[in-house]
């Protein structure tokens, strides 16, 4: 815990962190959304280096400025610096510092006492969880995939609708999968990106257990947040392989499981940051769009490592703390999506499908653009 | 209620001022090591007609103004002394035209290094600007104020003699025009009209806010390739230099040294870059260059380094993170540097100057130079990583840097973008008619001393 | 320490009908009798020619079959007579860039065999992974340096100096046997140590010797590449020609056509990298044309290198001419079907 506050003053604000590789634009969400110096990731790494050595006192401003951070990763990827692999995770560090000692925003509080308390973010009754899920089966033994479905696909319309594209695709496909339905636990992705490590470790080890339980050797999620946490942070306490819908919706084309019939539109792929730049999945969901016939894959100008987050990661997507205003970065996105003519935004995250979803409606192009995640254009196309 | 925030926050909004903790903090230093001081406010403005509201509010309730760009001049120029508005001026980030035929640009205040770069990339791939070295968050109209250089330096002088026109806030609050813009729709020349622009450049935003600025674009080739010639003797360079910028055949030209990694040691690097538009051009130029260097090859005194592909795209980038790197040499988050303009001929001494002070306080050095012009003068850089952490580390960084100043004065060179201190320095050596002179033009702009105090400050 | 001597006999070149050590060199137009003028100036010391024109390298070496060490005996003198291969700052930056490091680095106490030393190429440990690396442990790092760049300096001394340390360094590991990625590794170890009557208590692998066992092994998932290539043979290669098989029995196994052309095997050249640090600029530039040339009128599609800094030097020229640069273990890679790190 410690480690980071020996470390955090290393950071020379020289502004890398800023941009993108070919500094177009602003790419961090918080510096883009604010403006403010101090929401710019050296200006929040010296502010909570001053927290640390009392030059500053605790303040409900300061906690805006270090939860707002998405932790997007996009400052790791451009910090020139030798110490840029650790940046999120100081700020990660300082939170759970932040949150050992008892001070966070009120909103924060109640995101993770909800998913304590009731295994979700909104606080929603837990036996609620699988209330979309009618006719879809649940995992039993022997089963190959455990469909992790995640808090947004469980709990949010736009989510729910995901997690049906893709199960009817599994089915379609013959694919042997189940999901856990209520007895499904939060994958703990923003909880751990908040800090709250004690509750994290708590998730984990149930969702371990379950999967031990049951015999699970392979969980598929349809939330890249879960693929990460479950991918990057989980390994070390069980034994299973973990992937992404996009990666078996990929081998079920290929292989021919699902064939694919024309659906005309010019589309363009959003990158999620968890699905991107933390485990470098940028192909995957590109092969997929090119597999469809009369797809026309447009590109934005950020795209993969420099792609411009959604502003939904660290629990934004329900915390709002980026806004809903014409600066806020979905609502940036959903603009850079609309100018380069794209009929459809395509996403592979129910966070992502929230953010931008909203955005384009905030932007009043909902006449002009969708947003549709690619299960549900595969599921469109599929004959 | 505070009426000055009321009124700031009706000017720009209330979403883009603070007089909160936190952004008072951030905004009271840079990342260099002086002294902070906190503003009262914090403001960012969108337009210029924003910039001279609050202007006029300055000077009625005389409140201290500073305009920041990237806060990157390492000197503490951004650092509010006595408090007042700082004026971030990053939303204003509109390139708004570029004349691709008479080559120039009109950038608004806060357009940064790296988005204009990326703009011209884009959409007009066939011009470039003198970019400089700094990271691409510092801004273009931050570098031409403190007269700073770049990649074009050596073939067209410092970038700020590359302004084709301004408009300012004077600080009584009247929105000025300044060269052709002035007279005609076009911006593409500071003259023939008598020079007004000086009375912008170089002054640290003391005598206004510059809110747009013109600026001369050059032909971008679409090769660059760069030489890196190697001399252990530093009275060698002076001559190196003078050969290399007869040819009038190269871009970039710069100067390093450092005791770090082992492959620098005890050597002094000369990085010459070379531009062209196809293999025969760059070779011809290549021949020259090396022809020129021949009597010290011969001498076997000095001769090209082998570079390999990755270092030569790591000194060829635009800008270099080398630079900004820096700052992470003693994993202590900064860097400073005094980097005096001075003649080349004086290379040698301050090189020695340089070990012995880096020697005397026991800390390490990086020496940069960039040449100015046809080897005019150059840019030479006592450079000094520092650990933000350690205090004692920092006040003997102070005192090498105060050091380094003097030594720079002593030799006949003048500090670039002196720290307040050293502007003392300099002003205490000055022409006593210069230093009336400055004055006097500081008072008639400013005659309520509200912009940017502290700096240039005549007793 | 005793100064260590050159295992060189003078009747052997007294009794030479050939030359070939001079008169085949590739850079000097010299005929026999010349030849063997000036290789008796050299044996007794004196100054020649071939002291200041000798582009470093190795060649002769390989062709005196007498095996009587002719590029030591000229590189040693070069040094005594204080003949300046190369300008002296470069030679400076040389001799500073490879100090042996004061410390041993403690990671490296776990490695074990399998080990790979890099030598000064930390920029390839991430290539070192995949089929062909699992469970290899790197070393690398001044410590292990084999510091034989010396002899283009004009300073071989310091080779003699500094590499019994670096003997010692590796030794310590307790090694039995260690594979070298860069040939002047091994080469140093296998033919230079001996020649100055160095010890080597390990037994030191060339990279390709290793590349090709574990080919062997994977022999079922190779895919053949069935693409045309030209290798760029690295200078120390002439002091170790016992192991050059390696490449042809590589190739074959993947699937690759060495084209036959006139710059190969023992009439290779060299990738010029040296000729340019000796600042003969003109003769860097044909010496570069002329290879590239010979590859693109044979047909060459890739270029192979073992050497990093053949690979620094010629591998910009050989893209430009269409043809694609990669290391010997990237291009093994590619055979199994996976990734190659990009160099």
């Amino acid at each position: 815990m410690q480690a980071y506050a020996q470390q955090i003053h290393r950071c020379f604000r020289c502004g890398y962190c800023k941009f993108p590789s070919d500094f177009t634009d602003f790419n961090c969400p918080s510096y883009s959304r604010f403006r403010l110096e101090t929401y710019s990731t050296g200006g929040r790494l010296w502010l909570i280096w001053a927290w640390l050595k009392k030059e500053i006192d605790w303040s409900d401003h300061l906690a805006e400025v270090v939860f707002s951070c998405a932790t997007c990763r996009n400052c790791v990827e451009q910090c020139p610096m030798g110490f840029s692999d650790d940046i999120v995770d100081w700020i990660v560090a300082a939170r759970s510092d932040m949150i050992e000692k008892g001070l966070a925003l009120p909103h924060i509080r109640d995101f993770l006492n909800n998913i304590s308390k009731h295994g979700n973010p909104w606080g929603m009754a837990r036996s609620k969880r699988d209330a979309w899920a009618e006719g879809i089966r649940r995992y039993k033994q022997g089963d190959e995939y455990l469909f992790h479905v995640g808090c947004v696909g469980s709990y949010e319309e736009r989510g729910q609708r995901m997690a049906r594209n893709f199960a009817e695709l599994l089915d379609k496909a013959g694919v042997s999968f189940g999901i856990l339905g209520a007895e499904e636990e939060c994958d703990g992705n923003e909880v751990y990106m908040l800090g709250e490590m004690g509750l994290f470790q708590e998730l984990a080890k149930k969702n371990v257990q379950k999967f031990k339980e049951l015999g699970v050797k392979k969980v598929v999620t349809l939330s890249p947040h879960a693929y990460n946490s479950m991918k990057s942070r989980y390994p070390r306490l069980g034994d299973f392989e973990v992937f992404h819908y996009t990666q078996l919706l990929l081998e079920m084309v290929q292989q021919g499981k699902i064939e694919l019939s024309e659906l005309k539109a010019r589309v363009t792929y959003h990158d999620p940051c968890f699905l991107g730049r933390y485990n470098g999945v940028y192909d995957v969901p590109r092969e997929i769009l090119k597999s469809i016939p009369g797809i026309e894959l447009a590109e934005m100008e950020r795209t993969r490592e420099n792609s411009f987050c959604c502003g939904g990661g660290s629990g934004n997507f329900v915390m709002d703390l980026l806004g809903r205003s014409e600066e806020s970065p979905s609502r940036i996105r959903a603009r850079e999506a609309h100018e380069i003519g794209a009929e459809i935004l395509v996403v592979a995250c129910p966070s992502c499908m929230m953010m931008l979803d909203d955005a384009v409606k905030d932007e009043g192009l909902e006449d002009e653009l969708t947003v549709k995640d690619i299960a549900e254009l595969v599921k469109e196309s599929a004959k | 209620m505070d009426k000055i925030y009321e009124s700031l926050a009706e000017i720009v909004g209330e979403k883009y001022v603070s007089n909160r903790k936190e952004e008072l903090y951030i905004y009271s230093k840079d990342p260099g090591m002086m002294e902070p001081h906190e503003p009262d406010y914090v403001a960012m403005p969108k337009t210029t007609e924003e910039v001279q509201k609050i202007v006029k509010l300055a000077n009625e309730k005389k409140i201290p103004i500073v305009p920041v760009g990237g806060s990157l001049s390492l000197s503490g120029l951004v650092i509010p002394h006595r408090g007042g508005i700082v004026l971030d001026l990053k939303r204003m980030d509109r390139v708004l035209e570029v004349n691709e035929k008479s080559r120039y640009v009109v950038v608004e205040a806060g357009v940064t290094t790296g988005k204009l770069k990326a703009y011209l990339e884009r959409h007009h791939p066939s011009l470039r600007f003198s970019i400089p070295d700094a990271p691409p968050s510092a801004t273009v109209v931050g570098n031409i104020v403190i007269h700073g250089q770049g990649r074009l330096t050596q073939q067209y002088g410092f970038n700020s003699g590359m302004v084709t026109g301004l408009e300012v806030v004077l600080p009584t609050g009247e929105v000025c025009k300044i060269g052709s813009c002035s007279v005609s729709p076009h911006w593409f020349s500071l003259q023939p009209l008598p020079d007004l622009a000086g009375l912008f450049l170089g002054w640290f935003g003391t005598t206004g806010i510059i809110t747009n600025l013109g600026l001369r674009l050059y032909p971008r080739k679409k090769i660059r390739d760069i030489e890196m010639f190697v001399v252990e003797d530093p009275n060698l360079v002076p001559d190196v230099v003078h050969r290399v910028t007869h040819t009038e055949m190269t871009e970039d030209i710069f100067v390093g040294a450092q005791p770090y990694p082992l492959v620098f040691k005890d050597i002094i690097m000369i990085g010459i870059c070379i531009t062209g538009d196809s293999e025969e051009e760059i070779e011809f130029k290549r021949r020259m260059i090396w022809d020129a260097l021949r009597p010290h090859i011969d001498s076997k005194e000095g001769g090209f380094m082998m570079l390999t592909p990755d270092i030569k795209r790591e000194l060829l980038e635009m800008p270099t993170t080398g630079t900004t790197r820096f700052a992470d040499v003693m994993k202590g988050g900064g860097f400073e540097y005094c980097g005096p303009i001075i003649p080349v001929e004086k290379f040698p001494e301050a090189f020695k100057k340089l070990l012995e002070l880096s020697s005397k306080y026991g800390i390490t050095y990086g020496m940069t130079g960039r040449i100015i012009g046809r080897s005019h003068c150059m840019m030479f850089a006592f450079g000094y990583p520092f650990n933000r952490a350690d205090p004692d580390n920092i006040e003997t960084t102070k005192k090498a840097l105060h050091d380094s100043n003097v030594a720079s004065l002593d030799m006949g060179g003048v500090p670039w973008k002196p720290e307040v201190p050293a502007q003392k320095m300099v002003m205490e050596r000055m022409d006593k008619n210069t230093l009336e002179l400055m004055k006097r033009v500081k008072k008639f702009l400013d005659p309520n001393g509200i912009m940017n105090p502290g700096n240039w400050e005549v007793e | 320490m005793p100064e260590l001597k050159l295992k060189f006999n003078e009747k052997l070149c007294a009794t030479c009908l050939t030359y070939d050590c001079l008169v085949r060199c590739q850079y000097l137009d010299i005929d026999k009798e010349t030849a063997k003028v000036e290789m008796q100036k050299m044996i007794k010391g004196e100054d020649s020619f071939v002291l200041h024109q000798c582009v470093t390298c190795y060649a002769c070496e390989e062709y005196c079959k007498k095996g009587n060490h002719p590029f030591y005996l000229i590189t040693d003198l070069q040094e005594k007579r204080g003949v300046l291969p190369i300008p002296k700052p470069l030679v400076k930056q040389w001799v500073n860039a490879f100090i042996p490091g004061r410390r041993d680095i403690q990671e490296f106490w776990g490695a074990k065999e399998p080990v790979i030393s890099l030598c000064v190429f930390p920029e390839y440990a991430d290539s070192i992974q995949g089929k062909l690396f699992e469970d290899v442990s790197i070393i690398l790092g001044r410590y292990v340096c084999c510091q034989p760049g010396y002899v283009h300096f004009g300073n071989p001394s310091i080779i003699r100096e500094r590499l019994p340390g670096m003997i010692e360094n590796i030794a310590r590991h307790n090694f039995k046997e260690v594979v070298f990625f860069h040939d002047e590794c091994y080469s140093t170890f296998t033919s230079y140590a001996p020649a100055y009557g160095i010890k080597v208590p390990f037994k030191p692998i060339h990279f390709f010797d290793y590349l090709y066992n574990k080919l062997k092994e994977h022999e079922s998932e190779i895919k053949p590449l069935n693409i045309k290539v030209a290798y760029q043979r690295p200078c120390t290669s002439r002091l170790t020609p016992k192991k050059e098989h390696f490449v042809d029995d590589i190739f074959s196994l993947i699937g690759v056509e060495r084209v036959a052309r006139r710059y190969d095997r023992e009439n290779c050249l060299c990738c010029a990298g040296v000729i340019r640090g000796q600042q003969r600029y003109d003769l860097f530039v044909d010496v570069q044309k002329r290879n590239v040339e010979d590859m693109v009128n044979s047909g060459a599609e890739y270029c192979i290198f073992n050497c990093p800094v053949c690979f620094s030097s010629l591998s910009e020229a050989v893209a430009k001419k269409g043809i694609k640069p990669i290391m010997m273990h990237d291009l093994c890679k590619l055979a199994l079907g996976e990734k190659t790190a990009g160099k």
